[in-house]
């Protein structure tokens, strides 16, 4: 079907959406590269270009490497838990029969549109406020004593913002695959006699596997870089510090370009070995 | 599941479905009620729901502050011009993955989806470096373009899929009729299209509206968008919930109607076509 003529012709309309990516990924990441083998901090006027691995080794030997690492690990494995456990539960929930659906719907995927700086903002004045937050109303009126989230229980509480915003995602994408059920097949095993949790477990959980190891995977590749929540409400303090807010703060706050660029190599080894399983998924899609 | 279950069955599921789902979108209610109250009333303990003395005064406030207007504009400005920016590099190279597909379509697409995965901060610097060097900083030209390139391999992806399901017969059909590349794309494809042209801009709007990496870093005052604007009131300055409030609802309201009618391509823009 496709003519010579029109195969050039699709190469020409392909060019420069390849071009720029290749640019836009290629020259930084380069840049990046290139510094995070030289000793260069603007602020003091220091360039040497090539000091071997020196950035990589004190980089990853310092003690806030370590922390931030584990901070991330935390955080994001703390998310990934929530929308995932709660995910399927709204989307077995939202597949049932009843009245306004639609609306319930839209309720429910509303938080995945509301910015990240006014959801950090709004969760942490309006809410894990120890003096006005709803929160301590709340406490209060339980007769307990308030508590001061951010400050005692920092990376938790900026795991329940940014829970909030991404489970709308999983829970829309877990119905869709649980829309794709086979009806008939529960029914089946319904009439032979299967209790709820094993129907869960041997026909549900399998057919929802692929959709959740898609929700992980999209997740973690968005979770490793989380920034806007940190900056507004914790700005790095009391233990939030990400391997991306780390980078962050070398690269741009204390201008050691050197450090912070060995540490963003770093990052983006380890978000790539994420994507590699995603692609492989993708891909096998791809074929179909 | 179209089975017939009893009415006592859906009133339940109805109860707990909507428990949820007002849970969820409790923290936007409550912006939105604290949006009309007054600074003292939006702290009053115990808490006021519905019965207070609605006021617009906060959303004057705010609009009154210097820089909303103009953050709302660059947010504007922002957003539709990355998309559209975006589209027009994007259609091209999808329509012809999508028509006149190769050997390496496929590893392309690929690669496209794979720089969408790098992290920020692995280009944070040089972008920096570039950006003052090109003495582009802060400035809104330099959000679109870099806004359109995070977002590209998304738009590619999403019209590839809309694409793809146009049947290839009627574009042979028009070429026999001797229609030339041109008026194929512009007369038969388009039209085929504009749908899913239309929710490829409709979702990455949106996604442009929210990014808050890019547009806190690389903008100070003059190219600042709502998401940086908002940011600025991290530092609190005395009473300032209601205000704080109508600012949010102001920065989301907008995203959250169009988010409304893109639910069904959210799964397709951010899935990538894993998830059916």
């Amino acid at each position: 079907m496709a003519t010579a003529h029109s195969r050039s012709a699709a190469r020409i309309m392909i060019a420069p959406a390849v071009f720029l990516l290749l640019v836009w990924m290629l020259v930084p990441l380069c840049m990046t590269l290139y510094f995070s083998f030289a000793d260069y901090r603007p602020l003091r006027a220091t360039f040497d270009a090539w000091i071997g691995f020196d950035n990589y080794v004190r980089f990853v030997s310092s003690s806030s490497f370590l922390r931030s690492v584990g901070t991330t690990l935390w955080m994001v494995g703390g998310i990934l838990s929530i929308t995932i456990v709660g995910g399927v539960l709204m989307a077995l929930l939202l597949d049932r029969q009843m009245y306004g659906q639609g609306i319930v719907r839209i309720l429910v995927i509303a938080p995945f549109f509301v910015m990240p700086t006014v959801s950090a903002l709004v969760w942490k004045n309006m809410f894990f406020n120890v003096d006005n937050g709803l929160f301590s109303y709340l406490y209060k009126f339980l007769g307990l004593q308030p508590y001061d989230f951010l400050s005692q229980a920092p990376v938790f509480s900026i795991v329940i913002i940014v829970a909030w915003q991404w489970l709308p995602f999983a829970t829309l994408i877990l119905l869709t695959a649980v829309q794709s059920l086979d009806s008939e097949q529960l029914e089946a095993a319904e009439m032979d006699g299967a209790p709820v949790l094993s129907r869960f477990r041997f026909i549900i959980l399998p057919h929802l596997s692929r959709a959740i190891t898609v929700v992980i995977l999209i997740q973690t590749i968005f979770l490793l870089s989380i920034f806007a929540e940190i900056f507004v409400t914790t700005n790095g303090a009391f233990g939030t510090r990400t391997l991306t807010y780390l980078v962050y703060q070398r690269v741009l706050e204390s201008q050691n370009v050197g450090l912070g660029s060995a540490g963003g190599i770093i990052a983006v080894i380890l978000a790539n070995i994420v994507a590699i399983f995603l692609m492989r998924i993708v891909g096998k899609n791809l074929d179909n | 599941m179209a089975r017939a279950i009893t009415t006592k069955q859906k009133v339940i599921w109805t109860a707990l479905a909507w428990a949820f789902g007002l849970l969820m979108f409790f923290p936007i209610m409550w912006t939105f009620l604290t949006s009309f109250k007054t600074e003292g009333t939006a702290i009053a303990d115990p808490p006021v729901w519905f019965f207070f003395d609605w006021t617009l005064e906060n959303y004057t406030a705010v609009q009154e502050r210097s820089n909303y207007p103009k953050a709302l504009m660059n947010s504007i400005i922002i957003a539709v011009g990355s998309t559209l920016l975006g589209i027009l590099i994007a259609v091209p190279a999808a329509w012809s993955m999508a028509f006149v597909p190769g050997k390496r379509t496929k590893d392309v697409l690929l690669w496209m989806l794979s720089t969408k995965m790098l992290p920020a901060v692995g280009v944070l610097y040089p972008l920096v470096l570039l950006a003052k060097w090109l003495g582009v900083m802060d400035s809104r030209a330099l959000l679109i373009v870099v806004l359109m390139l995070i977002n590209l391999p998304i738009i590619v992806w999403m019209l590839y899929t809309y694409f793809k399901e146009i049947p290839g017969e009627i574009l042979e059909a028009s070429r026999m009729d001797g229609a030339s590349l041109r008026s194929e794309i512009l007369y038969v494809l388009t039209p085929m299209a504009l749908p899913g042209i239309a929710s490829t801009i409709l979702l990455n709007i949106i996604l442009a509206w929210n990014e808050a990496f890019w547009t806190i870093l690389l903008t100070t005052v003059d190219a600042a968008p709502l998401t940086a604007f908002i940011a600025s009131f991290s530092a609190p300055e005395g009473l300032f919930y209601a205000k704080l409030s109508a600012a949010s609802m102001m920065a989301i309201a907008p995203i959250l109607i169009m988010g409304w009618f893109s639910q069904k391509q959210l799964v397709r823009g951010l899935t990538f076509g894993a998830v059916k």
